[in-house]
């Protein structure tokens, strides 16, 4: 694809198109802007004359393989939301809407991509393999991590807005660095027989309310002017808790992308086909050197910020009930029937996988062992610091005051055969 | 050894790293072709290229926030902060970011990035150009701050911080940049442990502690002292997080007396934290409060009253009278 012809807002419409912008612009307050969109509502697919292609890539295995993740995904939020409730977790932060936007962008990834979440991406996290579990541990407090992003190149959850898209920028210049260097390296040594890396490219996910901070700006600058190979993933949901977008931004956030020079498309976020069209397009143009891509999915956030949000306060239910419509879900059901791709077993099947996955959530939550803070201790620095050791010893000691004798314990005293995996660490 | 400028020393040792490891590299405003706005830079864009002495954007949480992204692919990042009071669009990036990857992601990740920062007054500048922000940083766990006073440990310090695993923040004393000492660029010697404090004057009556641009400043207020016959040891802190209360306590067990002088604003700054640790650590052993000599609660002055500011040899001499008057 030349550069006269770059991926931009500017596509041919459809009637779906034309009907959802018209919404867009009603709900916006703003001109309404070309959108990318393959699967209408109502489950039929249109074409698109960049996109089509990429479309024509997914059998019917990926496409059952999208409904199930989305499924899961969704069954996985509302079990999450419940254990919020009683109690189990200190909160959560839901996706229920955003399903296709997740699922689409993310099953688009390779395995060699990396990926920056912010703090909703359970999606993606389902299609990068991280063990959705391991996601609980930072809401029910055991963990501001919870799971080792080298395992599957998928870093860990960023609460301050927008800190990680220039960490994504730099993993991305990182990325252009090593394949220099092994250019470089097999240059030097034409015999050698090596296979080569795969390309890789770096995703960042942000949401409307994000884009309206500075380091979005920023390192889109920083991407601009070295060319890294990063895709900029905003869903826009259109609320950042009670600001709506038509606040944060007159134009469409993906138009933002013409004033740094690289494009910016804007997806019918609700279309998982679409999505993942866009954004295998999108992570290909980074891989291939061509520069950086920001995607637009246009999707809603049906219910609250968090679980101590209360939309209901700030928006109109009408709004929420015009985007059910859209469901994500719903639309990709109706074209797997209508094609013949999937039938009520299928789909009996998938609501069964579900509710597995939300029984394995829930014990697995109650399950989690709550940390030692030594862990802590061990982990502010990597290298040996007398403070942290002084006060470690402190700790020791003063704890040490605490411990029961035999003579006042219940129960007889027994060495606990995790003190040395948890004792003094460095 | 060799005699150099302490902006020469760093520049060495820059060279010197960029040379012995492939993932190191250097970011910044102007540090390409100018080679920074005090040369500390000068022609290591011509010697390594714009691969690995990145001039970018005027955007310091750009830079920051980069740099880790890098570190994350494990490369070796050194930003340089063009001056001391510009580093605050950059501080949630250093705070919330850099300082707490390792932890928040359970010990699995690291960042050794490395954050040049010139800093202190007593270049007749003009707003935000002469401020010292190191009490700021030290109070967040995961960082590590280091300033260097000489030469010798000027070119050691960049060096040994790029080898640190943790996140490490350079503060440079720029009114010393013209400073020249011996360096010996074969050995660090004494200078190995770049987070350890140096007795660099043995005395029996007071201590003075000084960092950075104040080292100076203390040796010659002690040499001034000895005049009057009063016997001053000077300890160069060297390390600002952490900070080595051994050799401090240490001195001030055996003066009895201890003066703590920093450029920065008095109140809450690492003064008071010495202060505080040594009256736990040596309480019996003190024959006077221990008195802090810093800068006044107020923005940084403009620069036609900045000695008015800044702490010189009378005010530590003053401290020191008032010291040793218990």
């Amino acid at each position: 694809m030349g550069a006269t012809h770059l991926p931009s807002t500017e596509f041919d419409q459809t009637a779906a198109d034309d009907q959802l912008e018209a919404e867009a612009e009603a709900q916006l307050g703003s001109p309404a802007e070309p959108m990318v969109q393959l699967l209408a509502p109502d489950g039929t697919l249109g074409t698109d004359p960049v996109f089509s292609a990429y479309a024509d890539r997914l059998d019917g295995k990926k496409l059952r393989g999208f409904y199930a993740d989305m499924a899961k995904i969704r069954r996985f939020d509302v079990e999450a939301t419940a254990l919020q409730r009683q109690g189990q977790l200190a909160l959560w932060v839901p996706l229920t809407g955003q399903e296709a936007a997740q699922i689409g962008s993310g099953r688009a990834s390779q395995p060699q991509d990396y990926i920056f979440p912010t703090y909703r991406e359970h999606g993606v996290a389902l299609t990068r393999n991280v063990d959705l579990a391991e996601l609980l541990r930072q809401f029910r407090g055991v963990s501001n991590g919870g799971w080792n992003p080298k395992d599957t190149n998928f870093h860990l959850y960023t609460l301050v807005l927008a800190a990680q898209t220039p960490h994504a920028v730099g993993y991305a210049m990182g990325i252009q660095r090593d394949q220099k260097l092994a250019a470089a390296a097999v240059a030097a040594d034409a015999a050698a027989d090596r296979p080569a890396e795969p390309k890789a490219a770096v995703m960042v996910y942000f949401g409307d309310g994000a884009s309206s901070e500075g380091d979005v700006h920023e390192s889109m600058v920083f991407a601009a002017s070295y060319n890294a190979p990063v895709v900029f993933f905003c869903q826009n949901n259109h609320w950042a808790i009670s600001v709506p977008s038509s606040v944060q931004t007159r134009i469409p956030l993906s138009n933002r992308a013409k004033g740094y020079g690289f494009p910016g498309i804007r997806v019918d976020g609700n279309d998982a086909i679409a999505v993942h069209a866009v954004t295998e397009w999108a992570l290909e143009h980074a891989r291939e050197g061509n520069g950086p891509v920001l995607i637009e999915a246009f999707t809603y956030r049906v219910g609250a910020h968090t679980t101590a949000d209360d939309p209901t306060k700030y928006r109109e239910s009408a709004e929420e009930t015009l985007w059910r419509a859209k469901d994500p879900l719903d639309r990709l059901e109706k074209y797997l029937r209508a094609q013949g791709l999937a039938d009520d077993a299928y789909f009996d099947q998938v609501k069964a996988d579900g509710d597995e996955l939300a029984a394995y959530v829930r014990k697995t939550t109650y399950d989690l062992e709550t940390p030692d803070i030594r862990t802590a201790f061990a982990n502010t620095y990597v290298e040996a610091h007398p403070l942290v050791a002084e006060e470690l010893a402190w700790f020791e000691e003063y704890s040490a005051g605490f411990a029961e004798t035999p003579e006042h314990s219940a129960e007889p005293s027994s060495p606990d055969p995790d003190d040395a995996a948890t004792g003094v660490a460095r | 050894m060799t005699t150099m400028t302490i902006a020469k020393a760093i520049n060495e040792g820059l060279r010197a790293t960029l040379d012995n490891n492939p993932r190191t590299l250097l970011m910044g405003e102007d540090i390409g072709a100018l080679g920074g706005v005090y040369r500390v830079t000068d022609g290591l864009l011509a010697e390594f290229g714009a691969d690995r002495v990145v001039d970018t954007p005027l955007a310091e949480s750009g830079i920051i926030g980069t740099a880790i992204g890098l570190a994350l692919r494990g490369y070796l990042p050194v930003c340089e902060i063009q001056f001391d009071g510009f580093v605050f669009p950059g501080f949630n990036q250093i705070t919330t970011q850099l300082a707490k990857m390792h932890a928040r992601s359970n010990g699995s990740l690291t960042v050794p990035v490395v954050v040049r920062i010139p800093y202190g007054g007593g270049i007749g500048s003009i707003e935000h150009h002469s401020e010292s922000p190191e009490a700021l940083f030290a109070h967040t766990a995961g960082l590590r701050i280091i300033t260097p006073s000489n030469a010798h440990d000027a070119y050691w310090m960049i060096r040994q911080a790029v080898e640190c695993q943790d996140p490490v923040i350079v503060f440079e004393p720029k009114r010393r940049y013209w400073l020249k000492g011996e360096v010996n660029t074969d050995s660090p010697g004494a200078s190995a442990d770049p987070f350890k404090a140096h007795v660099l004057r043995e005395g029996t009556d007071a201590t003075v502690v000084a960092y950075g641009p104040l080292v100076p400043v203390a040796l010659a207020a002690a040499d001034a002292a000895a005049e009057d016959g009063h016997s001053i040891e000077v300890i160069d802190l060297r390390s600002i997080s952490p900070i080595d209360f051994d050799t401090v306590t240490a001195s001030a067990k055996k003066t009895g007396r201890l003066v703590v002088a920093h450029e920065a604003p008095t109140f809450g700054g690492i003064g008071g934290e010495i202060a505080a640790r040594i009256s736990e650590r040596a309480f019996l052993s003190l024959e006077a409060p221990v008195i802090r000599v810093g800068g006044f609660h107020m923005p940084y002055p403009v620069a036609k009253v900045e000695e008015d500011y800044l702490p010189d040899i009378d005010r530590i001499l003053e401290a020191l009278d008032r010291s040793l008057a218990y």
